[in-house]
């Protein structure tokens, strides 16, 4: 019983982590229609631009401002004017091909230029325990959870209540109707471009103690991602982090109770009675299909 | 080029890489049957990519249940040509079972589920020790012999793999031509049309993948045979990324564009050797940058200059 909230607790706060990747993915495919097979390498690359700045001296939270400057620049506008922009017009594959391929190429340079290695990474929360219904909590789990949590809710509240996030959303529903309504559909998708890099930086804050960074750390979050992202609900918002959390607890129980040696396929098997039983995801509204 | 002129390129072609590996030492030899094998795979993959409109990425997890399904069958003594069917069956139930949920709805699902997959296979593979051998693989597999004729030499191997590949390059042709095949190319080009004209896209997505994973299958009996030991390691998801690279790279939806993708990914690693670490940096910039430019592959650059006569 003492494991059994320790893991829940400790699931989630993963589990929170991958709603965060998965949130800017669904983000992204909402207002673009751009499946990112990058995703898992724009959260460990903002880990190393992190990494580069504190072993000269830099202060963590300056790392991370400047990873996310960064990656906003970078992996937001960089990614959507190189790669999304010219791509977009011949479908699909081609624009997931050059993901797969920009996923291979990140991962690949930071090996050949950083380390092949995993490096500690530092924590932004202090290390330790406290008592919690007679068991032990660690404040990073709790302190993972707080963060992404906040970030996820003021996200959400953001989409809903502000007129750029209504508009952003408007965008995502129906392009050329928000077009007519005066909202400068562009701007909108590149803020999303932005928001997505962001969350990942904050992702890779949140990861990188605990998983170490290393060039391919981003082939298993990427992962978790997507599924989270399906599971949940693709055309929703909550569904990321509903995706997310259900992943990581599960991941978690079935590591410790079953056998650690599967517990990177429980994504795919909950991916696989998700779209069995229901394609739209837990959360999710079945689509029109356009003609 | 005229279809006569096409069809003697064609046959002069092969001619010319059967004898090749004559001039070539012990390593020529092996990249030339590992070339075959890898185009068996590529082939069926280019099925479902280029003709049936589906991303797949877990060419490399049926490849490794076909080179599974030989190590342990033709160690128990199992005859190469009994076997060589069992493994395209299994992966062709497995393809079905794996896409039939994928393929019921929209968004590309078949690519994170072929994903998942193949990750989920390498963990079989390894973890369960008992079947598989676990990482440290199974060794020691036999080569077939034919009417008596020991396929032990490395020459031999690849002439044998060469002829069926050839045979396989075949039948994926004549599917292709037949009507059952030349929907497949109406249901990429326009799903809803196709379907409006009667055209069952699931059942022929699903078909077409699961052609592709047998043909998979296949080439993983050939590539068992051809090193003789196998290990997880060899059917990872990177192979089966560069697998459906070789299919996009060269030119998806044509049938010779996994010839040359499968050429440039076998090669590539040997050509650009000097390059050590940076290699593959370079490679994944590549492939966006071909993407950006050339979305259509290689095989469509003579189009892309407005040349004359080229066609698909």
């Amino acid at each position: 019983m003492v494991d059994l909230i320790q893991l829940i607790v400790s699931g989630t706060a993963t589990g929170a982590i991958y709603a965060l990747a998965a949130l800017g993915f669904t983000l992204l495919w909402q207002a673009s229609g751009t499946i990112n097979f990058a995703q898992g390498e724009f959260v460990m690359l903002p880990a190393f631009t992190m990494l580069i700045c504190t072993t000269r001296g830099v202060p963590l939270w300056l790392a991370f401002l400047v990873a996310c400057v960064v990656s906003a620049i970078l992996l937001g506008i960089g990614f959507k004017r190189i790669v999304v922009d010219p791509l977009i017009r011949h479908g699909v594959i081609p624009l997931v091909i050059a993901t797969l391929g920009l996923s291979i190429g990140l991962k690949q340079l930071v090996k050949a230029s950083y380390a092949a290695e995993a490096q500690p990474f530092p924590s932004v929360f202090p290390a330790g325990q406290f008592p919690l219904f007679g068991t032990h909590v660690s404040y990073s789990d709790v302190g993972t959870l707080l963060i992404a949590g906040l970030i996820v809710i003021s996200l959400q509240l953001f989409l809903k209540r502000t007129v750029t996030g209504r508009a952003m959303q408007a965008c995502a529903q129906n392009m050329d109707a928000a077009k007519v309504l005066g909202i400068n559909v562009k701007t909108m998708v590149l803020y999303v471009f932005i928001i997505n890099a962001v969350l990942a930086a904050v992702a890779s804050l949140l990861i990188s103690p605990t998983y170490l960074a290393k060039f391919d750390m981003g082939d298993s979050i990427g992962q978790k991602a997507f599924f989270a992202a399906i599971i949940g609900g693709f055309n929703q918002t909550s569904g990321a982090l509903l995706g997310g959390v259900l992943i990581g607890v599960l991941e978690n129980l079935i590591g410790f109770y079953v056998s650690p040696a599967y517990k990177e396929g429980v994504a795919l098997v909950l991916f696989m009675v998700v779209i069995l039983f229901r394609p739209e995801g837990l959360l999710g509204k079945a689509e029109e299909r356009k003609v | 080029m005229n279809a006569k002129t096409g069809k003697l390129a064609l046959v002069v072609g092969i001619a010319a890489f059967a004898i090749l590996p004559l001039f070539l030492k012990g390593y020529g030899v092996y990249l030339c049957a590992l070339f075959c094998v890898y185009l068996m795979a590529t082939l069926g993959l280019n099925l479902t990519v280029g003709y049936a409109g589906q991303m797949s990425l877990g060419q490399a997890a049926f490849f490794g249940i076909g080179a599974y399904h030989a190590a342990i069958l033709l160690k128990l003594g199992w005859p190469f040509f009994l076997v060589l069917p069992i493994a395209a069956v299994a992966c062709f139930l497995v393809g079905l079972l794996l896409g039939f949920p994928a393929l019921r709805v929209q968004h590309h699902y078949l690519a994170f589920a072929t994903l998942g997959f193949n990750i989920l296979v390498f963990l079989i593979m390894r973890n369960e020790a008992t079947i598989t051998g676990g990482p440290l693989g199974i060794s020691g597999i036999p080569r077939p012999s034919l009417f008596g004729i020991s396929l032990d030499a490395d020459l031999r191997y690849f002439w044998f793999t060469l002829f069926f590949t050839v045979v396989l390059a075949a039948i994926l042709w004549w599917l292709l031509r037949s009507p059952w095949g030349r929907a497949f190319a109406a249901l990429r080009d326009n799903p809803i049309r196709a379907e409006s004209l009667g055209i069952n896209i699931t059942a022929y997505t699903l078909f077409a993948f699961a052609i592709g994973a047998a043909c998979a299958g296949v080439a993983g009996v050939f590539y068992a045979s051809l090193l003789q030991f196998i290990e997880p390691s060899s059917f990872q998801f990177s192979y089966s990324l560069m697998m459906l690279l070789a299919v996009i790279v060269g030119g998806s939806g044509r049938f010779f564009g996994p010839v040359l993708g499968t050429v440039i990914i076998v090669l590539l690693p040997e050509w650009l050797r000097f390059m050590q670490n940076w290699y593959l940096a370079v490679f994944g910039f590549a492939i966006v940058a071909l993407m950006i430019f050339l979305p259509g592959g290689l095989l469509s650059l003579p189009e892309r200059l407005g040349w004359k006569g080229a066609s698909k």
